[in-house]
C-alpha cells in the first residue's frame, strides 16, 4: 500500500477516534453540519460543547497549514456549490461526517441510503463536468 | 468536562482531516470521478473512521448510555423520507461541483482564502435558505 493511502487511511482512524470520543464522553454524534447549523443559531449546547468542537476542528489546520490547495471552481460555482451543501445537508439531516461516518457505524440503514445517494449524485456530477459533451 | 472532551474530539477530527488531505477538493473529486484516473483514498479514510466508531455506538446503542453513564439516544436508523433522499441528492450536487464537504470547509477557512469563505457563507445561507422554505428548523 502506498504511502499516500496510508496517511488516507491513518487520517480516518483520527477521524474515527473523534467521533468515539465525542459520542463516548458527551453522548453526542460528530455530524459536522449540524453541530454547525446549531452553532450559528447561536446554540452552542452545554458547556459550550459545539463551540469547543468546532474549535478542536479547526486548530490543527491552523497550527500546521492546509498543504496545497486546487480549487475546483470559480466564486460563482462555488457560491451555488455552498448553497447547495447548506441546504442539501439540512434538509437531509447530515453530512459525510454525520451520515458518512456516524451512521454507517452505527449500522443505520437511514445513513447508509444518504450516503449512497450524495457519493452518487456527487459522481454524477464529476462525471458531466469533467467527461460530458457539453 | 463536557468541553475539554469536546475539543479533544474535535482535535482529532480535524488533525485526520488534515493528514488524510480530505481538505484538498482535488482529492475528494479524484475520488468520486471513477471514469478518470481513479483515487481510492476517501474510501480509506472513511473506512477506517467508521472501523473505529463503529465499537463506541455499539456500546452506546446497547446501553442506551455513553460511557460516563448520561442517558444518550442515537438517532432513528430505519426512517426512510423524501427529505433524506433529495437533501442527500441536493448535497451530493453541491459536493461534486467543488469537491468540498461542511467539515473540510472549515478548515479551508484557516488559509484565508476568498473561495474559502464563499463557500463557507453559501453553507450558512443554505441552512437559513432551507429553514425558510421548509418553515422549520431541520433536526441535528
Amino acid at each position: 500500500m502506498t504511502t499516500d493511502l496510508w496517511r488516507a487511511l491513518l487520517g480516518g482512524l483520527l477521524i474515527g477516534g473523534g467521533a468515539a470520543t465525542l459520542l463516548l464522553l458527551n453522548g453526542k454524534i460528530a455530524g459536522i453540519s449540524g453541530i454547525l447549523d446549531n452553532a450559528v443559531h447561536g446554540e452552542f449546547g452545554p458547556k459550550l460543547w459545539r463551540l469547543a468542537f468546532l474549535i478542536g476542528l479547526v486548530v490543527p489546520a491552523a497550527l500546521f497549514g492546509l498543504g496545497p490547495i486546487v480549487f475546483a471552481q470559480g466564486l460563482p460555482v462555488l457560491a451555488v456549490a455552498g448553497l447547495l451543501v447548506g441546504a442539501g445537508t439540512r434538509l437531509g439531516s447530515g453530512c459525510t461526517s454525520g451520515h458518512g461516518v456516524c451512521g454507517i457505524a452505527n449500522l443505520s440503514v437511514r445513513s447508509l441510503l444518504a450516503t449512497l445517494v450524495f457519493i452518487s449524485t456527487a459522481a454524477l456530477v464529476v462525471f458531466l463536468v469533467r467527461h460530458g459533451a457539453a | 468536562m463536557a468541553f475539554f472532551s469536546a475539543l479533544i474530539a474535535g482535535l482529532l477530527f480535524g488533525a485526520g482531516l488534515l493528514l488524510s488531505r480530505m481538505c484538498d477538493p482535488q482529492r475528494v473529486l479524484g475520488f468520486l470521478d471513477v471514469a478518470g484516473h481513479w483515487n481510492p483514498a476517501l474510501a480509506f479514510t472513511m473506512g477506517g473512521a467508521i472501523a473505529v466508531a463503529a465499537p463506541a455506538f455499539y456500546f452506546v446503542r446497547k446501553r442506551h448510555a455513553d460511557l460516563l453513564g448520561v442517558a444518550t439516544e442515537l438517532p432513528d436508523r430505519f426512517k426512510i423520507t423524501r427529505a433524506l433522499i433529495g437533501g442527500s441528492a441536493l448535497f451530493g450536487i453541491g459536493w461534486g461541483l467543488s469537491g468540498i464537504c461542511p467539515g473540510p470547509s472549515l478548515l479551508l477557512l484557516t488559509g484565508g482564502s476568498i473561495q474559502s469563505v464563499v463557500f463557507a457563507v453559501g453553507i450558512v445561507l443554505g441552512f437559513f435558505g432551507q429553514e425558510w422554505l421548509s418553515g422549520k428548523r431541520a433536526s441535528a
